[in-house]
């Protein structure tokens, strides 16, 4: 295996990294906060419908008009591509909410209302696209300003020309999404809000034991329900980057477990923010690897059916929740329902 | 607060979840433009009104009683297995092999053979994920979802690769020999008069009743039971009590994925004759709403069972007559799942108000 090849393989990998990043910190955010999130993937997917059919109307329409007032100039404020993401985000805080009500202000099951949503995000998703579209549960292929368009980082021919480090900042650092960004610099922030802010230290609180917090006066209500919204807009960024930057247009069912894999990083990462990234870059990897049988092949020395590489991040998510995870403790309110006593 | 009279937490509960389910489903149906008025009739005439309605009612419900049993098993032992799509792939796959490997002289042995390849099969996709859970305390829900996604390449493999006859294009086992076709209700005589024409319902039903009677009896009248309940309940009691955590979670979950595997007896060797790809079509993940809404007990799991099978074979009659599209029964499943599983304290929180006010107005 050559450098390019490594290079193309790294480049691909942080493409894939991204959703499992976002959605994995979206799943920390919950998670310490004590509520289990298994519906990451609902939320990823009704924000990825959303994100490009909002996307695709707001390129194909010239001009804005609500109740006979014209809102052109409040169009023209973003390209479509924006406004798809903010409503993307907002689809996905819808889905936090109702997540939220179920299990926060119900105290319901936390792994049934995610399962139940990820289920109704799934028939959603495709009813809406086809009833709007009528392209049998897709939307239309985005172009142009719908679209993320790849960002070239300052320098890159400059640096390229160094031997070794160049060709690596060109192709895998430079020419990601700026979303690819964004995501990465969310780790240091996610970081900072928990370790360092009063904020972060009542939300770890909330997330290991409720009725400290609530001692102290602190509505662990309220906090949980900020929890999700964070979770909301982190899945929201995963499901707008997975159907307009990393492909263009929704399919149905697009997410293909990412959210579940999500989770298994978050496991893995031992709900630490850092290790996250690490963990979401490992199955990011896996699932480059799945994507390139070629090399697959040259390493192992024989052909690998194509369904067993489509296996491959699953298996090695098992393997490594199976064994090489040590010690995983998990916040220790998490799944229960907080009861305030009278 | 008083606790909800008996009837009214049995009853009572899941039909008002019921009926929000069916009212948010009403509106998502106006709000693509079309009539849930009609959308209600087509479903009713689909499934409930012919002959071959109710022939594919009864099959569906024959095939979400097993996996709504599978999810009951697992979750009287305080486990969610979510990975019945794969145990029923896979008992599939056990199916086909031992329909096409095995000569079967006659249906009845070749549906004996069967159903062990299909509970075998079942028990061990969900084996590998119980030992984890049991000896590491990798979480269940995970790991069976991540091989629910590694049985759906599996089995493509299989069907690709090794099943399929030589010369055939489609991912799609050779068919199966005349002699391990079950009876469908058009050939069993007296079933017959009520089913003139060719319908997918077949023997495999009252296989599902009888499981749903065994299953009562193991949870409620066997030690295998009493310890699979008691470990739910609280595991730390249970471990007092000398139940062996590691065992009982094996068992609960072994049945529960020997269960699902069940429900391959009914599609793909009572209907289809061959080994399809997505064999399940999901029925693994309904049996967990179907758990849910049959509240964990067997007579439930059956009665829930059928009302699946309803919105199952009627939404696909919308997508048939109507311009809403297949996945609205995907929808209502979810729709129901949410209210009779996570809002379930919503409507009793309300119930609990007017009782409260009740019998004072009896009293009075």
């Amino acid at each position: 295996m050559d450098y390019a090849s490594v290079l193309q393989l790294l480049d691909s990998t942080v493409r894939l990294a991204t959703p499992l990043l976002l959605a994995c910190l979206a799943g920390l955010w919950s998670e310490r906060a004590g509520i289990f999130d298994i519906g990451l993937e609902g939320k990823m997917l009704i924000a990825a419908m959303t994100s490009a059919a909002i996307a695709a109307l707001t390129a194909a329409t010239p001009t804005w008009a609500l109740f006979g007032l014209d809102l052109t100039w409040a169009k023209a404020l973003f390209p479509p591509v924006i406004w798809g993401l903010i409503a993307g985000i907002l689809a996905s805080i819808v889905f936090a909410m109702i997540h939220g009500i179920a299990s926060i202000t119900f105290r319901g099951n936390q792994l049934i209302s995610g399962f139940a949503l990820n289920f109704i995000a799934a028939g959603l998703t495709v009813l809406i696209a086809q009833s709007i579209f009528g392209q049998g549960g897709r939307t239309p292929q985005l172009a142009g300003d719908a679209r993320f368009s790849p960002v070239t980082l300052p320098f890159t021919e400059t640096i390229r020309r160094i031997p070794g480090f160049g060709p690596f900042y060109a192709e895998v650092i430079s020419g990601h999404a700026i979303l690819v960004y964004l995501a990465f610099a969310i780790v240091p922030l996610t970081w900072g809000l928990m370790y360092r802010t009063r904020y972060g230290l009542r939300l770890r609180a909330v997330g290991e034991n409720p009725a400290a917090v609530d001692t102290a006066g602190i509505s662990v209500v309220r906090l949980r329900y900020s929890a999700l919204i964070i979770t909301g807009i982190l899945c929201g960024l995963a499901g707008a980057y997975m159907s307009t930057a990393l492909q263009a247009g929704f399919g149905r069912d697009m997410t293909a477990g990412r959210g579940y894999i999500a989770l298994a990083a978050l496991i893995f990462a031992k709900w630490r923010p850092v290790a996250a990234l690490w963990a979401c870059l490992l199955f990011g990897f896996f699932q480059a690897l799945a994507l390139r049988p070629d090399i697959v092949t040259a390493i192992v020395q024989f052909r690998v059916p194509g369904p067993i590489l489509d296996a491959l991040p699953y298996i090695l998510t098992v393997l490594v929740l199976a064994g090489f995870i040590g010690k995983a403790i998990p916040p220790r309110a998490g799944g229960e329902p907080y009861v305030k006593e009278r | 607060m008083r606790p909800l009279p008996k009837w009214a937490d049995l009853v009572l509960v899941p039909l008002i979840s019921l009926t929000l389910a069916a009212l948010v489903a009403a509106l998502v149906i106006l709000s693509i433009g079309e009539s849930p008025w009609f959308a209600l009739t087509t479903m009713v005439k689909g499934s409930l009104m012919t002959a071959s309605g109710w022939g594919h009612t009864l099959f569906y419900t024959t095939s979400f009683i097993f996996t709504g049993l599978a999810v009951t098993v697992a979750f009287h032992a305080g486990l969610f297995n979510i990975g019945g799509e794969g145990q029923a792939q896979l008992g599939g796959l056990g199916v086909a092999l031992a329909c096409l490997y095995i000569p079967w002289p006659h249906w009845t042995l070749a549906l004996l053979g069967a159903t062990i390849a299909a509970a075998a099969f079942g028990a061990a996709w969900i084996a590998i994920p119980a030992w984890l859970q049991a000896k590491r305390g990798s979480h269940i829900v995970i790991t069976t979802i991540m091989f629910n996604y590694i049985a759906a390449s599996l089995l493509m493999f299989m069907l690709v690769d090794v099943l399929r006859p030589i010369g055939s294009q489609d991912p799609s086992s050779a068919r199966f020999p005349p002699e391990a076709a079950l009876p469908r209700f058009n050939q069993i005589p007296g079933l017959d008069l009520l089913f003139p024409r060719t319908v997918p319902v077949n023997v495999t039903l009252f296989l599902a009743l009888a499981a749903a009677a065994l299953i009562w009896l193991l949870l409620w009248h066997s030690r295998t039971g009493f310890r699979i309940r008691a470990f739910g309940k609280s595991e730390g009691a249970a471990r007092y009590a000398g139940i062996g955590a590691v065992k009982t979670t094996m068992v609960a979950l072994l049945i529960s994925g020997a269960l699902a595997g069940l429900m391959s007896v009914n599609n793909v060797m009572g209907d289809a004759g061959r080994l399809l790809g997505n064999s399940a079509a999901g029925a693994g993940f309904i049996g967990i709403a179907v758990a849910l809404m049959g509240r964990n007990h067997p007579l439930g799991v059956v009665l829930a069972a059928f009302l699946f099978g309803f919105i199952f074979q009627g939404g696909s009659e919308l997508g048939f007559m109507t311009s809403i599209p297949i996945e609205m029964r995907v929808v209502i499943q979810g729709l129901v799942i949410l209210f009779t599983g996570a809002l379930d304290m919503m409507v009793r929180m309300g119930l609990e108000r007017v009782f409260v006010r009740l019998p004072q107005a009896k009293a009075a």
